[in-house]
């Protein structure tokens, strides 16, 4: 399993704090997760995940660039941060 | 690198005492010359937009572990003997204290300098948003160029 959180504009928008997906084996990636969500959950989503300055994190790190995603692994995708 | 002696951190709902803050900061500690705190509030108007309330949402743990590891990059950086950072989750209203930064070194120059370093990061690092409500409504406040760009100076920044 793979624990995918949304955080902010992005939680709203998708009207969605988080979900579980399958995690179908070796070799898989950021980049085909989020396209996994974009396509099998329709336009709005691809809308939302396709922004431009949406933040990836894995396992609580941000992630500039594609990598891999294991079992058990926790992903989140979120706007820019505004805190402090 | 010098190692530094206390890191604290703290993501809360409630308000904190700014006094009681300083003086556990300082507990059991006497080779401190200089300690510098930041406070930030909650403003009234925001871009001239009247403000009501601000929700506070955070990432819970991811949070707590950028806090530190922004205060571990400033105590590589300056020599420091303790660090803690309180910020706020949640509504808060107009006025209210959202975050608190104290540093304690020996010399004011480590100690005002790593302080605003830590300020610069947390604002465009850690994962916080927040939500303003007022008289039109609510809206999620969007990330400033400015906080960026100060955030940014430190990376080319040789005089530390």
């Amino acid at each position: 399993m793979v624990r995918v959180l949304f955080f902010a504009r992005v939680r709203e928008d998708l009207a969605c704090g988080s979900l579980e997906l399958p995690w179908p084996g070796a070799g898989y990636d950021l980049d085909t997760l989020q396209e996994q969500l974009c396509r099998e959950r329709g336009q709005a989503w691809r809308d939302v995940l396709q922004q431009e300055n949406l933040i990836r994190a894995v396992n609580q790190v941000v992630m500039v660039s594609n990598c891999p995603v294991a079992d058990g692994d926790e992903v989140a995708f979120f706007p820019p941060v505004t805190g402090g | 690198m010098t190692a530094i002696e206390a890191i604290t951190v703290s993501v809360q709902e409630g308000d904190f005492d700014v006094a009681g803050l300083q003086a556990s900061l300082l507990a059991g500690r006497s080779e401190e010359g200089a300690v510098a705190t930041f406070t930030g509030y909650v403003r009234r108007a925001n871009n001239w937009r009247e403000v009501h309330t601000l929700e506070l949402e955070h990432y819970p743990g991811m949070t707590q572990g950028c806090i530190r590891e922004i205060a571990v990059q400033a105590s590589a950086r300056w020599p420091l003997l303790a660090v803690a950072v309180v910020h706020r989750v949640g509504k808060l209203l107009p006025g209210d204290r959202i975050v608190w930064v104290g540093v304690a070194a020996g010399h004011r120059e480590a100690a005002f300098s790593a302080c605003e370093f830590i300020m610069d990061y947390l604002k465009t690092r850690a994962p916080f948003w927040k939500k303003e409500t007022g008289p039109e409504g609510s809206r999620w406040v969007a990330g400033r160029q400015l906080d960026d760009e100060r955030a940014a100076r430190w990376c080319s920044d040789s005089s530390s």
